[in-house]
């Protein structure tokens, strides 16, 4: 049991701060945010040139550990580029299911030249599943999908779609899109990131790997973006807390700083106790990863204690901000608002209760 | 990284796992597992066996009788420990007097004192908490005046656990009541509790229970060698004193046998089938996995032996999740909550019997060993600077 970065691990941490740090302060990060892409392609280089959006798709340059890493600094600083949905979580799935052409794009996208995006969620999808509705079908030698996807996260930008469909003898497939044979009609999400909406009206296709039922390899991709989205959403709940924590020491109301108000202190307590038990859950999926276990139970157990974590601490880093945290000008209110985001990404706290209540009486005492 | 065991630290656990399941008998174990209170016979035979098989005080200096343990292989022997329902080593003696005699006593002290504490052939209570010192425990007011070999003690300590059992007590005094600080006058002094001059008076609980007391000191002489360590500088002993206190006291192992019972019971009762209950269980699980990952992540980080302010978090969380097991099993009971004491002769299970008096009862655990607020207080002046 050991829960030390290495040295390597605390290099890149420390290297990706740098570089976040100096491309993202509230302001400028607000006027990157308001552009048409929403995100850097000078700071996309630069996450490039470090190795990060590779991470995972070639097991010598790091794993799930290095993810962990680098996503807490991405939530720390709300950095808008979409390492996890347009490289690092679709990269992963060609890796694993691709055949050895269809790998040779990865370099591509560790490069920071070709974006990806998986489309898979589709209207009225709640928690992950496999079971879609846009369906692949044979036409002669090639293959067409038809369908509506929706929300595909950063599917506005993305070069290249990874489609999930199901297959006309059973099981739900993967496919290569070019993006732009697709219908997308692009949009801002609430916490400032892109998606988009994508008909598909039996669009070319190239089964990813075999045309064969991918629902494994579904659900491990799920896992790995989860364990992602958590560790994104720690550096988030960290920075919100800090923000608060600073605050309560300079504001000054009645004469006094804050932080002479036990009221106030003491809940800045308790999130810290939300967060240290977030820091766990989040590290607990991704070092069982990191050991080879995709169970997705335990990806639940992480997604609902982030999501706890997650509410409690943007609600209270608001409340102790008063009226400024609810400001655009801010930024723990923009804190609150990925962090709702993620709770709401791949399954909320409540649809992964479901998932663990559905398992309860499958063992005896809950074991790590 | 790495969130397996390593193979030493696996066979360490499988190790401690047989030993406690084959040398603590069952029977002690099963009453441990079951009982709402306190059994003295019990923590005294299981005691002995842990430290005939030197596994009583493994977190001492290793010439008393401690192991050198890293702080995962201790973490591993109290969870193993828990799991198997062995009742613990008696804390007072263990946790807190043992290792302020041994970081600051004399020799002399550490030789009269240190094994029979291990052994627990001397039963030791805690003298700290007064009426008016409570949170405020440097406000207390029990004074001890220098009378040539001996110490005048006079005053009152309360909320004394396990009183009625214990042969000493160690209690923090006002040695120098005209000290500059309240901090500053206080002593640390050992008291044998037949000495003329003691009473002891119950104090019972909520729930009927009886396991605290109130202890009164008229003109009690106290011979001045039983003073640890130096006059007045009782108050480091006592910090470093509580700083141990919190080892453990998370009880992550219990609550999730608890959990574990509550859910047999549930499922027997056909409760589990009920959305509303199942999800409150399904996430008192959640929570005390992310206790057990947090407990993990304190022990492998506290090499060194420094307490860990993050060991506030577990104080905090773990009273919390203590009490909400007893919570949920009053729910499992129901309407059979409501009788008590009633004997095996009505359809009322006895363990649905204790359920709403235990939950009562451990509304304690967040108050008891630094209030919840107090450890919120540590957290926010010593982790966020507030």
């Amino acid at each position: 049991m050991d829960f030390q970065l290495s040295e390597e691990q605390v290099l890149l941490r420390d290297t990706t701060r740098d570089v976040l740090s100096r491309a993202y302060d509230p302001e400028s990060r607000l006027q990157v945010v308001n552009t048409d892409l929403g995100w850097s392609r000078d700071v996309w280089n630069q996450l490039a040139e470090i190795g990060i959006l590779g991470l995972g798709f070639d097991e010598d340059a790091g794993g799930q550990i290095e993810i962990q890493v680098v996503l807490t600094e991405i939530g720390r600083r709300l950095a808008p580029e979409p390492v996890v949905h347009a490289a690092l979580g679709p990269g992963a799935l060609i890796a694993e299911v691709g055949t050895a052409a269809q790998r040779s794009v990865l370099d591509e996208v560790a490069a920071g030249e070709r974006l990806l995006a998986f489309a898979h969620s589709e209207p009225g999808m709640r928690l992950s599943t496999t079971e879609v509705t846009t369906k692949a079908a044979r036409e002669g030698d090639s293959w067409v999908l038809s369908g509506r996807k929706n929300p595909v996260l950063a599917g506005d930008c993305a070069d290249t779609l990874v489609v999930s469909a199901a297959l006309p003898d059973g099981g739900t497939g993967l496919f290569l899109v070019d993006a732009a044979a697709a219908r997308r009609q692009p949009y801002r999400t609430f916490d400032g990131l892109r998606g988009a909406q994508i008909d598909l009206e039996r669009v070319a296709a190239e089964p990813l790997g075999e045309p064969i039922d991918a629902s494994t390899a579904i659900d491990a991709a799920q896992v790995r973006v989860t364990a992602a989205l958590s560790a994104e959403a720690l550096g988030a709940m960290e920075e919100a807390l800090r923000l608060t924590a600073e605050y309560l020491t300079q504001r000054k109301q009645f004469g006094v700083t804050l932080s002479k108000f036990q009221t106030l202190t003491q809940r800045a307590a308790d999130m810290y106790v939300s967060l240290e038990l977030a820091r766990s859950m989040a590290l607990y999926a991704a070092m069982s990863i990191a050991d080879g276990n995709l169970d997705p139970a335990i990806a639940s157990r992480a997604k609902l204690q982030i999501g706890r974590s997650g509410r409690h601490i943007s609600q209270e880093a608001i409340q102790l901000h008063g009226g400024i945290g609810v400001t655009d000008e801010y930024p723990v209110g923009h804190y609150a608002a990925r962090l709702t985001a993620i709770e709401h990404t791949l399954g909320s706290s409540q649809d992964h209760l479901h998932v663990l209540v559905g398992q309860l009486g499958d063992y005896e005492v809950v074991t790590v | 990284m790495q969130l397996a065991l390593t193979p030493e630290e696996a066979d360490f656990r499988d190790e401690l796992r047989t030993f406690y399941r084959n040398q603590i008998p069952a029977e002690i174990r099963e009453r441990t597992r079951t009982a709402s209170e306190a059994n003295r016979d019990d923590i005294v035979a299981t005691q002995k066996i842990l430290n005939d098989h030197g596994l009583a005080v493994p977190n001492w200096p290793v010439e008393w009788g401690g192991k050198d343990w890293t702080p995962t292989q201790q973490q591993i022997w109290l969870d193993e420990m828990q799991l198997a329902s062995v009742p613990e080593p008696l804390t007072f003696n263990t946790n807190m007097v043992g290792p302020v005699i041994a970081e600051f006593g004399s020799q002399t002290l550490k030789e009269r004192f240190l094994a029979p504490t291990a052994a627990l052939d001397i039963w030791w209570c805690q003298g700290f908490s007064e009426p008016e010192a409570g949170s405020d425990l440097a406000s207390l007011r029990m004074t001890a005046v220098r009378d040539g070999d001996t110490y005048l003690v006079n005053g009152q300590k309360t909320w004394t656990t396990l009183g009625q059992y214990a042969d000493w007590i160690f209690c923090l005094v006002r040695t120098d009541p005209a000290a500059p600080k309240k901090q500053a006058g206080i002593s640390f002094l050992l008291i044998e509790m037949n000495t003329p001059g003691i009473t002891l008076r119950p104090i019972r609980l909520v729930d009927g229970s009886y396991e605290v007391n109130e202890v009164f000191f008229e003109d009690v002489r106290v011979p001045a060698d039983q003073l640890v360590g130096e006059e007045n500088q009782g108050w480091t002993y006592a910090k470093f004193l509580l700083g141990n206190e919190r080892n453990g006291i998370a009880q992550v192992g219990r609550t999730k046998l608890r959990l574990a019972e509550i859910k047999e019971l549930a499922s027997a009762k056909g409760l589990l089938g009920d959305p509303l209950f199942a999800a409150r269980l399904a996430e008192a699980e959640n929570d005390i996995l992310a206790l057990e990952l947090t407990q993990m992540r304190v022990a492998s980080g506290s090499e060194g032996g420094k307490p860990n302010p993050a060991s506030s978090v577990l104080k905090l969380r773990g009273s919390q999740l203590q009490q909400l097991a007893t919570e949920l099993l009053v729910e499992v009971a129901g309407p059979d909550a409501l009788p008590f004491d009633a004997g095996g002769g009505i359809s009322t299970l006895e363990w649905a019997q204790h359920s709403a008096p235990r939950y009562l009862n451990y509304r304690k655990t967040s108050i008891y060993g630094g209030s919840n607020e107090v450890q919120r207080t540590i957290i926010a002046s010593t982790i966020l600077g507030l």
